[in-house]
């Protein structure tokens, strides 16, 4: 594809993906809304990480992966441990990593 | 105070902003610097110029959609196409912005749409954690997306002008990083047994749509739900 092309596919990117992040802000920020609402919103950061996270765990690739040799597994549940009992960003994300590098080494 | 101390204070506590922002963002540079290397890797493979690779990073900002992005223009899929597929994969920032309304109703118009630019999942995730904490200084909160946009165009750009001569990372388990790094976010934003049982709920659904082939919409799908699921059994239970 043409550079110019693509430069204007970027422009169309642009819109569809700031429109869908500033709207609800510039309708919803200046109202005080009804408490159901307020309270249904309170639950979308939970669900919406989790929905992102989950299947990146559990079926790496798009494809459902319950396995031993599903390493993501192996690696999710300690470093959910660890997030949970420590609260400690780093320390979760090194470990997750750690068990990922080791069993490749070690195993694969 | 004379004029002069007191420009000390101001200058000493907006390094203290700037060095508090890093601090926050540090755990999230982790994800960003190999995910933006990657993608300004693949830009290069799929034919993008080095200025069209980092257009897209200043413009569009938003990680997965970019890689797909890229390689649907190498696949050769119509201008069209591609907007019309950016515009699913990222209709879920629609109810991360309306998860975060309810604390800004003290912010101008020019800093929601300034703020709004640079909400990404993870600086969602933060942002919402900060907030429902009580922490909603301003300064600080736009610290951190300048700081995380910034450091996502560079490694964008880094990644285009190393082209393939960055390793493979599968072998030091960065491929794990952002799996991680959500584990991290989502453990902060739980606050008590009823956002876990949520959490199982919305990512349950989430792999079953994926699994039945809704790919594209399984996270907004998963999340209304989820959320629905979460004020459901809250209501019931003050009843």
């Amino acid at each position: 594809m043409e550079q110019q092309v693509v430069f204007f596919v970027i422009m169309g990117m642009c819109l569809v993906t700031y429109i869908p992040r500033v709207a609800p802000m510039l309708v919803l920020a200046s109202r005080s809304m009804p408490e159901p609402v307020v309270r249904w919103l309170s639950f979308v950061p939970t669900a919406v990480l989790s929905a992102m996270l989950l299947p990146s765990i559990v079926a790496p690739g798009n494809q459902l992966a319950l396995t031993s040799d599903n390493l993501f597994l192996w690696a999710g549940v300690p470093a959910f441990v660890l997030a949970v009992t420590t609260r400690s960003f780093f320390g979760t994300i090194a470990l997750g990593m750690a068990i990922v590098a080791g069993a490749r080494y070690f195993f694969m | 105070m004379d004029w002069r101390e007191m420009e000390k204070v101001i200058e000493r506590r907006q390094g203290a902003v700037w060095l508090e922002a890093a601090r926050q963002f540090a755990p999230l540079a982790m994800g960003y610097i190999p995910v933006g290397l990657a993608y300004g890797v693949l830009a290069q493979k799929c034919g993008l110029s080095a200025l069209n690779t980092v257009l897209m990073s200043v413009f569009v900002y938003a990680g997965s959609s970019q890689l797909i992005a890229v390689a649907m223009f190498a696949a050769g899929a119509s201008p069209m196409s591609v907007v019309a597929a950016t515009f699913i994969v990222n209709l879920r920032h629609l109810l991360m912005s309306a998860a975060l309304s309810p604390f800004m109703k003290q912010w101008r118009l020019t800093e929601l749409v300034a703020f709004s630019f640079e909400m990404t999942d993870e600086t969602f995730a933060v942002h919402s954690t900060r907030f429902s904490g009580g922490d909603t200084d301003k300064r600080l909160t736009f610290a951190i997306n300048l700081l995380a946009h910034s450091v996502w165009v560079m490694a964008s750009w880094a990644g285009a002008l190393a082209g393939s001569g960055i390793p493979a990372v599968e072998p030091l388990g960065m491929d794990f990083v952002l799996p991680a790094m959500f584990i991290a976010l989502l453990s902060m934003q739980a606050k008590n047994g009823l956002h876990w049982l949520v959490a199982g709920f919305s990512g349950l659904v989430s792999v079953a749509l994926l699994q039945a082939g809704f790919d594209q919409w399984s996270v907004i799908v998963a999340t209304v739900l989820g959320a629905t699921f979460g004020a459901g059994v809250q209501s019931w239970n003050n009843k």
